[in-house]
């Protein structure tokens, strides 16, 4: 069972004071910082996040209850609100003064109903009748407005990645106005409407900012709304739905998640995946929004896996009897005093932890049968290599009758992300080489994520390995490779050589060597110096391997020298130096190489006729027929000298 | 070079018929009176028992005699006046005869007539072998017996479809011609026959031809030079006359699920629906030498795709079977098949007309051939464009081949403005017919050299 726990809280949480009467908690998403502040601050304020390693700690004048604490970016103002109707500020940044100034919103009357770092010095005030944009200047100890919008707001969401605030306006509170922050400029976004439940009794805030939440999903921003169905409805269960917040134009509402259960639900986002956590069946729902269910509507999904609760942890007794060495005790998952921030945050203010949520990718592997969703499942994850090797492993050794399809189906996936970042680096390199554009936005090399998953990956982690094994038939090992060639073919990847020569291998291996004839003879293989030699020294076995190799060299035209090798070595003189004339390389050739393989076959005619052509050639490019020192055919010079007399050497033209 | 002038061609025409054709082993009637035992087939059957034995006893006699001048390579034919006399033994002491009569004709095509028939006569028994298996085996089996009969059943068809007339230099090669295909479809036919391998087990081996022409064979070479022989000369062609004639519309879809397909069985079950349909294939032997394996040849066809699959025959095979073999091949097939025609028309378009060159290529190492000279094969007759004293020119210069082994380059001025060219490269032989007045020997030598640099690019020619 525990194999099936695909979602886990993080080994080293961020550890913190718990709250309790004396001690205020609180959470920063977007420094993602816990405050434990003590007594308002007099007795002190921790300060700990993201990892559990930096963690600052410093005390403030106790100036009443403090409602929201936060630093600006890189820690270098903190913000404080104690009031409804103003934010205190304290420089964190050395050689300015420390002591604490202080903003007022500007709209009379209005409440604050929380405030946003957007920059290190930039700072948003929400109030019930607007947003107050200000820039903080340190140094002088004042803040500067730059933009206000008047509007009503019942609540807000802010999400720190983006630099974008939700507004929740109108009576009902379902109308959302997203305003977007960047350098010191604020714009409004187009308002969207949340649709809600058939409404009852109207004319009260229905939309409850509990159940808002705003993430990045694959690099676009998303609305998520928890929809709680009523329960005297024929309706199956609550649902999020997702709306698509763009830049430009409106909101769409995009995707339904089906949760087909009710109750009490939290959101994550956890590696692009929409996690959903349900209290009262302690239990999580995982939803992929590109993975598409054939068998119902566009962009209505259903979850990926069935649900399943978080990883068991344990944690160390907290409180003045954790001394010493305590043994772990189970921690009470999905309690009531759990908090869940987004993207992946979970914090339970009363033990003093802040976990993150982590998807773990090996129990979907057997929950997911359908080998083909689980491989586009594992290529959109992050830490995915490994174990998508290992299912490719896995897949193979098993040998299943009928596995075949699914295998191309397999490699046709992994060869489609291969191949468009093969194409990304190719395209960055060209625009690289062609010198910087004339815009100003330089070249961005592509970034290789571990679901690129390359030739030498598959042949290290997969290929090599499961053509070693003796409990499957060659068969189905060849059928393998060429599948993956095929895949690799069609996706129009050079396939590499260690690829052919495992093919090679296996099929000399099991003296398949017609079928490796057939393969040559329709360029299934390559053709590539090395292939040509590793087919060169098949000839003792395999007789037309020869030819084969001949051919292949022919066709790279590269390899004139090797093809000349060939052909001496069979002692086909004549013939080696017909090709080497038809190609045009008579005339750089070593004549001693060519009288070294005519004297071997002892064919006297044949070596007359060598050494004449050397003769002629010497003639034509240096005007005499001798042969210089540098050639070293003194040997054969005194050879032909004593077979075919003196009178048989050209006689020198003397002009 | 060799140029030689092929002079004093006879106008006379041969046409050779088949006058005898028997197999006998000597050690089947050693002793007087029992001559008659050691004929195991004899064609014409209806000739005379004593006439039959003398002409055996004669075969017999000269092979014995010609075995002491070199008892290696014993006599091979004999010419007489009016009839060549073919000798094979194909396993030890069992002897095929052919008698042909055959006008006398020039000298020079007389070492190519052997040849020809030679071959002929191997080709004989070859195909016998691939229905039936070796002669020892059905000895074992059911001894002279079993023979006599597999030999009487194979032997009263099979002499009536050969065409001794229109036999020529393809029928020495026993070639086989492959199907010119760029490698991603090659990739996916491969991929087809992996699948179909996998999912249904029993099949030992798969072949695939498109156009009658073969690109892929999972059966050792040999094997597959004669099956390739029957599907293309004699199964296929009987399967096409009535396509072309329209009759029992062959081209109406099937379904099967969801899927339309083209897909029938050119041997078994002619129609799956039929609940009378007979689930029985042909037998077929491969790997004589060394497994010995009894294969069902089922061959399937969707368009111009045939696939041969072979199960051995120890395996029963039902109407279950054929109905999942069509169910899984047919859709897939008929998609494979489009796709091949798409693809080569591409590349036939890419590649451009056909060339004007008349040639016949053939590659001893993988059994290519190739030939513009030839029309398409018919189960009758066997059509060339050229004129048949060419194709006799053609033989000679392969006969010349023969005789040694290292390279060579023949040309050959014809009577009629043609110039024969015959090149010989490692194990590949090319032979150029070109018909152009006044060209001298050098121009004919450039205009081969032009050919084979855009024919033959991609293999090793030597010049």
């Amino acid at each position: 069972m525990s194999e099936e726990h695909y979602l886990e809280l993080c080994d080293s949480p961020v550890q913190f004071e718990n709250a309790s009467s004396v001690n205020n908690v609180f959470f920063d998403e977007a420094n993602k910082q816990v405050f434990a502040v003590r007594s308002g601050g007099a007795t002190g304020v921790v300060v700990k996040g993201p990892d559990d390693k930096n963690s600052i700690a410093f005390r403030m004048e106790d100036k009443g209850e403090v409602k929201c604490i936060k630093f600006s970016y890189e820690n270098k103002i903190l913000a404080v609100q104690r009031s409804p109707k103003s934010v205190d500020f304290i420089n964190f940044m050395p050689d300015l003064p420390h002591s604490e100034f202080s903003q007022e919103c500007k709209t009379k009357n209005a409440t604050v109903l929380g405030f946003c770092w957007t920059s290190w010095n930039e700072i948003v005030f929400i109030t019930d009748q607007g947003v107050e944009f200000y820039q903080v200047l340190p140094d002088k100890r004042s803040l500067k407005l730059l933009k206000s919008h008047s509007i009503n707001v019942n609540w807000y969401v802010y999400c720190p990645e983006t630099s974008v605030i939700l507004l929740s306006t109108t009576v009902q509170g379902n109308v959302l106005q997203p305003f977007a922050f960047k350098c010191g400029t604020m714009s409004k976004m187009s308002k969207f409407e949340i649709e809600l439940p058939v409404v009852t009794k109207p004319a009260k805030i229905i939309l409850s900012e509990r159940d808002i939440a705003v993430a990045t999903i694959y690099g676009q921003l998303y609305v998520m709304y928890l929809k709680h169905h009523s329960r005297t409805g024929n309706n199956p269960g609550a649902e999020v739905v997702l709306y698509h917040l763009q830049r430009e134009g409106a909101c769409k509402r995009s995707h339904i998640l089906k949760l087909n259960t009710t109750g009490k639900f939290a959101l994550n986002v956890v590696d692009n995946l929409v996690i959903v956590h349900h209290q009262s069946s302690q239990t999580s729902f995982m939803f992929d929004i590109k993975m598409k269910d054939t068998d119902s509507n566009l962009n209505i999904h259903q979850p990926v896996l069935p649900a399943r609760s978080i990883h068991p942890y344990k944690i160390a007794l907290t409180g003045p009897a954790a001394v010493g060495s305590q043994t772990p005790v189970p921690c009470e998952l999905y309690s009531s005093t759990w908090s869940v921030f987004q993207p992946d945050i979970i914090i339970s203010a009363s033990e003093g932890y802040l976990w993150y949520l982590q998807v773990k990718l090996k129990p979907v592997v057997s929950l997911l049968q359908d080998k083909s969703k689980l491989m586009e499942f594992l290529l959109r994850r992050r830490d995915c290599k490994m174990v998508i090797l290992s299912v490719c492993s896995q897949m193979l050794s098993r040998g299943d009758k009928g596995s075949l399809p699914v295998v191309a189906i397999v490699f046709d996936k992994l060869n489609q992300v291969y191949k468009e970042y093969l194409e990304a680096e190719q395209s960055y390199t060209m625009a690289v080489e062609c010198g910087p554009s004339r815009g100003s936005t330089a070249h961005k090399r592509p970034v290789r994520t571990q679901a690129v998953i390359d030739q030498s990956d598959m042949y290290t982690h997969v290929l090599s390995l499961f053509t070693e094994r003796k409990d499957v038939s060659h068969k189905f090992i060849i059928a393998v490779l060429m599948e993956y060639i095929r895949s690799l073919n069609q996706f129009q990847i050079t396939v590499q050589h260690y690829l052919y020569e495992l093919v090679i291998k296996t099929l000399v291996q099991h003296n398949l060597l017609y079928m490796l004839h057939q393969f040559l003879q329709y360029h299934v293989l390559s053709d590539s110096k090395p292939l040509a030699c590793l087919l060169l020294s098949l000839e003792s076995t395999y007789p037309p391997a020869h030819q084969l190799s001949l051919d292949m060299l022919k066709r790279l035209s590269t390899a004139n020298d090797e093809i000349v090798e060939v052909l001496l070595s069979k002692q086909q003189v004549l013939g080696a130096l017909r090709f080497i004339r038809s190609v045009g390389g008579h005339d750089n050739i070593s004549a001693r190489k060519f009288l070294d393989a005519a004297r071997q076959t002892k064919d006297q005619m044949l070596f007359y006729t060598i050494f004449r052509f050397f003769e002629q050639r010497n003639q034509r490019l240096r005007g005499s027929p001798n042969f210089t020192p540098g050639e070293h055919c003194e040997e054969h010079v005194a050879y032909f000298k004593q077979a075919f007399g003196e009178q048989a050497f050209i006689k020198p033209v003397t002009l | 070079f060799s140029p030689r002038m092929a002079t004093g061609m006879q106008e006379k025409q041969y046409t050779p018929s088949l006058l005898n054709f028997f197999i006998y082993n000597p050690k089947f009637g050693p002793r007087e009176g029992e001559e008659e035992k050691k004929i195991l087939f004899y064609h014409p059957s209806d000739v005379e028992k004593n006439e039959k034995i003398r002409n055996v006893g004669l075969c017999e006699a000269i092979v014995q005699f010609t075995r002491t001048f070199c008892p290696s390579k014993p006599a091979k034919s004999l010419h007489t006046q009016k009839n060549r006399q073919f000798f094979f033994e194909p396993e030890e002491n069992f002897w095929i005869v052919m008698v042909l009569c055959m006008f006398i004709l020039n000298y020079i095509c007389a070492e190519f007539i052997d040849t020809v028939y030679g071959a002929v006569l191997q080709q004989c028994y070859s195909m016998y072998k691939l229905f039936n298996g070796t002669f020892a085996r059905a000895m074992e089996a059911g001894g002279v017996e079993l023979l006599t009969q597999k030999l009487e059943k194979f032997f009263y068809r099979y002499l009536q479809t050969l065409h001794l007339q229109s036999c020529d230099l393809l029928d020495v090669f026993g070639g086989i011609s492959f199907f010119p295909l760029d490698k991603m479809t090659y990739l996916k036919i491969q991929s087809f026959v992996n699948r179909v391998e996998e999912s249904l087990s029993l099949i030992k081996y798969t072949a695939f031809l498109y156009n009658d022409q073969l690109i892929w064979s999972g059966l050792e070479q040999d094997d597959m030079r004669i099956l390739y022989k029957y599907l293309t000369t004699s199964l296929f062609p009987r399967h096409s006359e009535p396509e072309l004639a329209g009759r029992d519309s062959p081209l109406r879809p099937e379904v099967a699920g969801n899927l339309l397909h083209y897909g029938r069985f050119l041997t078994g079950p002619s129609n799956l629906k039929d609940p009378e349909a007979k689930f029985r294939f042909p037998k077929i032997f491969v790997n004589t030498d060394d497994s010995y394996e009894e294969l069902h040849l089922i061959v399937y066809k969707a368009m111009s795709a045939a696939v041969c699959f072979m199960i051995s025959a120890s395996e029963e095979l039902g109407r279950e079977f054929c109905e999942q073999l069509d169910g899984l091949v047919g859709p897939q097939l008929t998609l494979l098949a489009s796709d091949i025609c798409e693809q080569y028309n591409i590349n036939r378009r890419v590649s451009g007309s056909e060339p004007q060159f008349k040639f016949i290529y053939f590659n001893h190492m993988n059994l290519a051939e190739k030939s513009t000279i030839h029309m398409r094969k018919t189960a009758s007759v066997s059509l060339t464009s050229v004129h048949p004293d060419l194709m006799k020119i053609l033989g000679d210069i392969h006969a010349d081949f023969v005789r040694v082994d290292e390279d060579e380059e023949i040309i050959v001025k014809a009577m009629t403005d043609y110039w024969v060219v015959g090149k010989k490269s490692d194990q590949r032989e090319l032979y150029v017919i070109l018909n152009q007045k006044n060209a001298n020997l050098i121009e004919v030598n450039e205009e081969v050299k032009r050919l084979c640099a855009t024919q033959f690019n991609n293999i090793f020619f030597l010049d």
